[in-house]
């Protein structure tokens, strides 16, 4: 209470958003009923496939796709990282986590880089989207767990929705910075030569900011991760949820080996990301050397 | 041929509601009061036409408003006023997608800073201006490797941009404008981000392009002896207006205004005018099949120690001087004495002064001055090219190095009486 409430009347700001948020519930459960089956449909999936495999033969998958994207020493860290979250008994959760955060990733880039092209192009959506995402990113995450559990109950898809919009504002941002620091000069002459808007977007602004985007989408996997085992606490499954359980039963010994799990998954996704945005720093790629042999392929023998 | 170009009263404003700001400076607001009330004028009401093949220059410092006029032509920045005509339709009345298909078919444009894509191959930024108008990829990549072997690039296609230096990437900008196969090609500052070697190797190449290609270039540059070496012809523009507009010699030799005139003090004239500004008519020359005597007779009326001898076509055959013509007449010879000895240097008439030095101190004789065909044009005494390069030095537009005016009668009558009355009298020029 305030010391002087005679004064200043009390706002009820939370009373309003409550309101809100419950006549959401009553009036737009077709939506929430829609998005929840979407959800669960994309994350069991995911998961299921994930660990369909022996976890030995995913294991050599990830290390394979690590080497592909940035080098071999990538790979060898993730092999031997990932046998050690194995032999922890983390595989499984692992995987749950990491395919919350896999599906929640992509719906925020699929959400953030068309709304980041927006704000790019249009100086009054630039000026909405800003503080939205400011409030987005400053607001408790913790906070964004209430109404999800009150729209989707609990399990795996509030605390999808908590991550998807804990996670979306990055991708926005650098989407919108990505670019709008595309040369000037460069977008003039796709003008010059009779480009259409949708010519220049797709030609140049968009090829030219992919490394911009991609540090993006690499903060989006990040704050999914961080958020994806806040989730655990509403019963989204995972190492969070291991985490979660850690605390209420002080098992520090599982505890550590939770977010040990947690730290590997963030190591390899990070790693993996910062390539894809980059790829022209990691020569050592298999990417890189089938790009070679194939220009070596086309380069005439002058 | 009428003009591609034709821009009549254009204005550029920025700022907020910028029509009001043309108003003001047709009632004679300068560009000054204009920025108080927060609007910036670019370009003042300029007009200019451009006719097909040209060269044509716009030259002015930074700020002066080029760079928003060349985007004026091909409307990457709308008009505030005025009309620009391309081709006989006002590209100011055009809509979105008319403009966009002047830009594909009739306008390109090379940049200062190349603006190529970095992402994709040499021959893919070549073939962008097609690959935009919708081309199929075979017929575009065909006409992309066309346009950098004219550039000098052949065999570089599938490397990308950042692997050549400026000079080339520049290249593969002139290319990829080429490539669009449009008939006018806007040049933003297109050389000033090379070095000076490059540039004029650069220079030399789009002269010659624009030759074999007749295209019509707008030109832009901040560098006057780059404007004054390429251009057919040169807009002065300062604070937004175009101040002159003219040949590199009208320029050098009529300065419009005070500005212009202090603009070009620095330019080297030596390197801007040629040997057909300099040049004097000898006041007779003399036939190849004529006698000495008859040349004789010429020196005496001209008072000139040295005759220009021409063969039936016009063509120099060289020149002789008195002594020899007398001892010819002495010995009794009937064939001009014309020796190797004699040998004539001669020169074309678009030689820049300042090559002409050398050969003039390596030979007694005068310069002879001949066109394109080969043909007798005029005659570069030592002492002319002296006071021409002296004026040069001084470089005070108000002095113009050496004009024709007292001989251009001399050359119709000396030369043409020097033929006919000659071969007519010889026989009775007997003394």
């Amino acid at each position: 209470m305030n010391p002087d409430d005679s004064l200043i009347p009390r706002t009820p700001v939370g009373d309003w958003a409550e309101s809100g948020i419950d006549w959401l519930t009553q009036n737009a459960s077709g939506l929430f009923d829609l998005i929840s089956t979407m959800f669960n449909f994309l994350v069991g999936n995911l998961t299921y496939g994930l660990t369909a495999l022996e976890p030995l033969v995913m294991i050599v998958i990830l290390a394979l796709i690590a080497w592909i994207v940035r080098s071999w020493k990538l790979a060898l860290g993730t092999a031997l990282t990932f046998l050690l979250v194995l032999s922890m008994e983390q595989w499984v959760h692992m995987m749950e986590t990491m395919a919350l955060v896999l599906v929640a990733t992509v719906i925020a880039v699929l959400i953030a880089v068309p709304v980041g092209i927006l704000a790019a192009r249009n100086r009054v959506v630039s000026s909405i989207v800003r503080p939205g995402m400011d409030f987005m990113q400053t607001m408790p995450a913790f906070v964004y767990l209430i109404p999800a559990v009150t729209f989707f109950s609990i399990g795996v898809v509030p605390g999808m929705v908590a991550t998807i919009i804990f996670a979306l504002p990055p991708g926005v941002r650098m989407t919108e910075l990505g670019i709008r620091q595309v040369d000037g000069e460069t977008v003039e002459a796709g003008e010059a030569f009779g480009a259409s808007p949708w010519q220049i977007l797709r030609g140049i602004q968009l090829p030219l900011a992919v490394p911009t985007i991609m540090a993006g989408v690499n903060q989006v996997i990040m704050l999914s991760l961080s958020m994806g085992v806040i989730a655990g606490m509403i019963g989204a499954p995972g190492l969070g949820k291991e985490v979660v359980a850690a605390i209420s039963s002080l098992d520090l010994a599982l505890g550590v080996e939770a977010g040990l799990g947690v730290v590997i998954l963030a190591v390899y996704l990070d790693r993996l990301t910062a390539a894809l945005g980059d790829r022209g720093s990691y020569t050592g790629s298999l990417l890189a050397a089938i790009q070679r042999a194939r220009a070596r392929r086309l380069t005439p023998t002058t | 041929m009428p003009p591609v170009i034709t821009a009549e009263g254009l204005y550029k404003v920025f700022g907020r509601r910028p029509a009001r700001g043309v108003e003001a400076l047709r009632t004679g607001r300068t560009r000054e009061q204009l920025r108080e009330d927060g609007l910036t004028a670019a370009v003042i009401d300029a007009s200019f036409s451009v006719d097909p093949g040209e060269m044509f220059v716009v030259m002015g410092l930074s700020g002066s408003g080029k760079s928003t006029l060349i985007r004026m032509v091909n409307g990457l920045l709308p008009a505030t006023a005025g009309t620009l005509d391309i081709g006989g339709k006002d590209l100011n009345s055009m809509s979105t997608a008319e403009v966009r298909d002047v830009r594909r078919k009739r306008i390109s444009m090379v940049f200062q800073h190349f603006a190529l894509l970095p992402h994709r191959t040499v021959g893919e930024n070549a073939a962008f201006g097609l690959e935009i108008s919708g081309l199929n990829r075979s017929e575009r990549e065909a006409k992309a490797s066309e346009a950098l072997q004219m550039v000098g690039l052949k065999g570089w296609e599938g490397y990308r941009p950042s692997a050549l230096s400026g000079g080339m990437q520049q290249r593969v900008g002139l290319a990829r404008a080429l490539a669009a196969g449009t008939d006018i090609l806007l040049m933003d500052e297109a050389f000033s981000a090379l070095d000076p070697l490059i540039r004029r190797d650069m220079q030399d190449q789009l002269i010659d392009l624009q030759q074999r290609l007749e295209k019509t270039v707008v030109f832009i540059t901040h560098d006057l002896n780059e404007a004054m070496r390429i251009g057919d012809r040169i807009a002065m523009m300062r604070d937004g207006r175009i101040v002159q507009v003219g040949t590199s010699e009208e320029i050098l030799n009529e300065p419009a205004n005070d500005y212009v005139a202090k603009f070009i003090q620095d330019v080297d004239r030596s390197r801007v005018l040629t040997a057909s500004a300099i040049m004097e008519h000898p006041p007779a020359v003399l036939g190849a099949a004529q006698g000495p005597r008859t040349a004789h007779k010429l020196l005496r009326e001209t008072q000139n120690p040295w005759l220009v001898v021409l063969n039936r076509d016009h063509t120099p055959a060289g020149v002789i001087w008195e002594n020899d013509i007398a001892d010819a007449v002495q010995s009794g010879r009937d064939d001009l004495p014309l020796t190797a000895a004699h040998g004539v240097h001669i020169v074309q008439h678009d030689t820049p002064i300042a090559d002409l030095f050398a050969p003039a101190a390596q030979h007694l004789n005068p310069l002879v001055v001949v066109d394109d065909d080969g043909k007798f044009e005029g005659v570069i005494p030592r002492v002319t090219l002296l006071t021409a390069a002296g004026a040069v030095a001084d470089s005070s537009p108000a002095s113009p190095p050496s004009p024709d005016a007292p001989t251009e009668s001399g050359f119709g009558h000396g030369a043409q009486t020097g033929f006919r009355d000659t071969a007519d009298h010889e026989g009775n020029e007997n003394r």
